[in-house]
């Protein structure tokens, strides 16, 4: 299946090389504060986890980066120009595809219908130019295959697939449209172990394909067997920013399960 | 330098494709519920009225469906984008009177009038989508406000400028032969005479079937309405997707409107009100889901040939047409359980 990406990488990547740097980025929605101060940079070949709780402001700062929603504070560098995205077509653009938990894919539409969506192939550039649809079909077939994802037939619903097959098409088609950079927004969340497996080796053959890699998890051992470095936001903040070899897993986990507080709970309930 | 997370597909894994039967495959179809019922109504009223049985009479029956089906085809794809117009049936009369007006009161070239009505009904159009895209407000809502202005419209503004409630005579201003030829003129096919409109139709059926499954917009239209987050996330221009649906279905309501003034050669500013539903339920009976992302055009015009027969029909039989409207509700309530079983059919796991 790595096949697939380094087939389709951009050769021009070199590793440790910054594709994405956020300094002192910030979100507000009107008085709200969602996201303060964050400092991020996504290199080449290199898997940034981004871990944190429910509302902790992951979403918030993928969405920055995918272009869903513009930074309120603070710089976002693409290839070191300063960037601010209007609409998700930008961020594509540059290079940066992002594969959601929750709205990867439309389940009515057939697998290579979805496959295509967005950037389907036509057979001439003016308006109403019919699609390739022939050629769709193949390529959707043939990268699934590669990737190991057995399709019954590519003009089934998406929706009957399964869930870890749904996000495999998801991740396979960023990769096929030459992202740069890939966004995996809890790639395993709604996942088995085994699929999981599946999701967790296509993200290390992505980082060693040179591509940057952002994984957004809750699960610091998944995050672990991937990643380069690792940020833990907390209600909107930074409250640990460390390399590989700055932290362990123990330290991660605690970190995740609320690390200081739980110790003073501990103390606490000891103490009586 | 991939090899140690290579995981080639091991053959237990990857079964060779197996393709669907075709009963399997024509069972998803959007439109299959459709083409049953339109069968079985054609042989009903084939077997119990003669009068059906004439080449006239079909003729009759394909210009009453044509006259529902034309608008229909923009209601269906707008459904199939996810949304809904209910000022689709005044829209019609708003174009017409548009038209007959603006071109009687200042003697100009009919023609003129023509392309006046054609910006008014885009501009409608326009306004339900921006409106609807901008403010995030159900399209029902949207719509039904526009219904309610331009129902107001329409007996207004004819009422103040001609002092009746019906535009006056238009046909003998000039441009009147050479539109009405375009719009509202029969044609001699040999064997049976039809009115263009129904070449128009199918005109417009096979337009919109090509842009929904053969052009990149009408996968862009497929998932508007299916999940419009995942379409906006993967570059689909979402809000322009839903504007052009609504100016679509103003063109449409345009087209029709046209007609009646160049049928007729002029316009009753009261007429149009309950068409739109008579629109939704053409394509709904031809599959449309009413939330979007599922449907076909195709459908929709199989919808609108089961009207025109069934109002035909009930005429031909000697029924008391009062009855067609309990057979319309009846249909769209079939329509709509026969739409939840090939849905849930298309998306269960297999």
């Amino acid at each position: 299946m790595t096949d697939t990406i380094t087939e389709h990488a951009d050769h021009t990547l070199h590793k440790g090389e910054p594709l994405v740097e956020m300094t002192d980025v910030g979100k507000a929605f009107g008085p709200i504060v969602a996201l303060e101060g964050i400092n991020l940079t996504v290199r080449a070949g290199e898997v940034a986890c981004v871990l944190g709780d429910n509302g902790a402001g992951k979403s918030t700062l993928i969405k920055i980066i995918s272009g869903l929603h513009p930074h309120t504070s603070g710089t976002l560098k693409v290839d070191g120009k300063d960037v601010h995205f209007a609409s998700p077509r930008d961020s594509l653009n540059h290079g940066i595809a992002t594969v959601y938990q929750d709205l990867a894919v439309v389940s009515l539409m057939e697998v290579w219908r979805n496959f295509f969506l967005g950037s389907e192939l036509r057979k001439g550039n003016y308006p109403l130019a019919p699609m390739d649809i022939t050629a769709m079909r193949e390529i959707a077939d043939s990268e699934l295959k590669k990737m190991g994802i057995s399709v019954k037939d590519i003009n089934q619903p998406i929706g009957t697939l399964s869930g870890g097959q749904r996000q495999c098409v998801a991740i396979a088609r960023a990769v096929y449209f030459g992202a740069r950079v890939l966004i995996l927004d809890e790639p395993t969340a709604a996942l088995g172990v085994k699929q999981s497996g599946v999701v967790l080796k296509y993200t290390a053959a992505a980082r060693d394909a040179g591509l940057g890699v952002v994984f957004i998890t809750h699960n610091p051992h998944h995050a672990f067997l991937v990643g380069n470095h690792f940020i833990i936001l907390k209600l909107g903040r930074r409250v640990l920013d460390k390399t590989r070899d700055e932290v362990t897993l123990e330290e991660l986990t605690s970190e995740m399960a609320g690390g200081r507080e739980l110790a003073e709970l501990s103390h606490e309930l000891q103490g009586r | 330098m991939s090899s140690p997370v290579a995981t080639p597909p091991k053959a237990s894994e990857t079964p060779a494709p197996v393709k669907r039967t075709l009963a399997s495959r024509l069972a998803t179809r959007p439109e299959i519920g459709a083409v049953a019922a339109a069968i079985a109504i054609f042989i009903f009223f084939f077997a119990i009225a003669p009068p059906f049985r004439t080449l006239p009479s079909f003729s009759t029956v394909l210009y009453a469906s044509s006259t529902i089906g034309i608008v229909a085809v923009g209601v269906a794809l707008l459904m199939i984008g996810g949304e809904f117009d209910l000022s689709s049936g005044v829209s019609v009369v708003t174009a017409a009177l548009a038209a007959a007006l603006l071109t009687f009161q200042l003697s100009l070239n009919i023609w003129v009038g023509v392309l006046f009505s054609l910006l008014v009904a885009l501009g409608i159009g326009f306004i339900n989508g921006y409106l609807v895209v901008k403010t995030g407000i159900p399209s029902f809502l949207i719509t039904l406000s526009t219904f309610f202005m331009l129902r107001g419209i329409n007996l207004g503004v004819t009422k103040a400028v001609t002092g009746t409630v019906a535009s006056a005579n238009v046909s003998e201003l000039d441009g009147f032969a050479s539109a009405k030829a375009i719009f509202a003129s029969n044609i001699d096919l040999g064997f049976i005479t039809i009115n263009i409109t129904v070449i128009w139709w199918l005109v417009f059926v096979a337009l919109g079937s090509w842009i929904l499954l053969r052009t990149r917009i009408g996968n862009w239209i497929f998932a508007a309405g299916g999940n419009q987050d995942s379409a906006r996330a993967v570059g689909v221009p979402v809000p322009k997707v839903k504007i052009g649906l609504f100016m679509g279905v103003g063109f449409l309501c345009w087209f029709y409107g046209m007609h009646l003034l160049f049928n007729f050669s002029s316009v009753q500013s009261g007429l149009g009100i309950g068409n739109e539903f008579i629109y939704i339920i053409a394509a709904v009976v031809g599959g449309c889901l009413l939330t979007g992302g599922y449907g076909s055009v195709a459908g929709a015009a199989v919808g609108a040939f089961i009207f025109g027969m069934t109002t035909q029909g009930i005429v031909f039989a000697g029924f008391d047409p009062n009855w067609f409207y309990t057979f319309l509700g009846a249909m769209l309530l079939l329509a709509v359980l026969v739409n939840l079983y090939v849905k849930n059919y298309a998306s269960t796991r297999r």
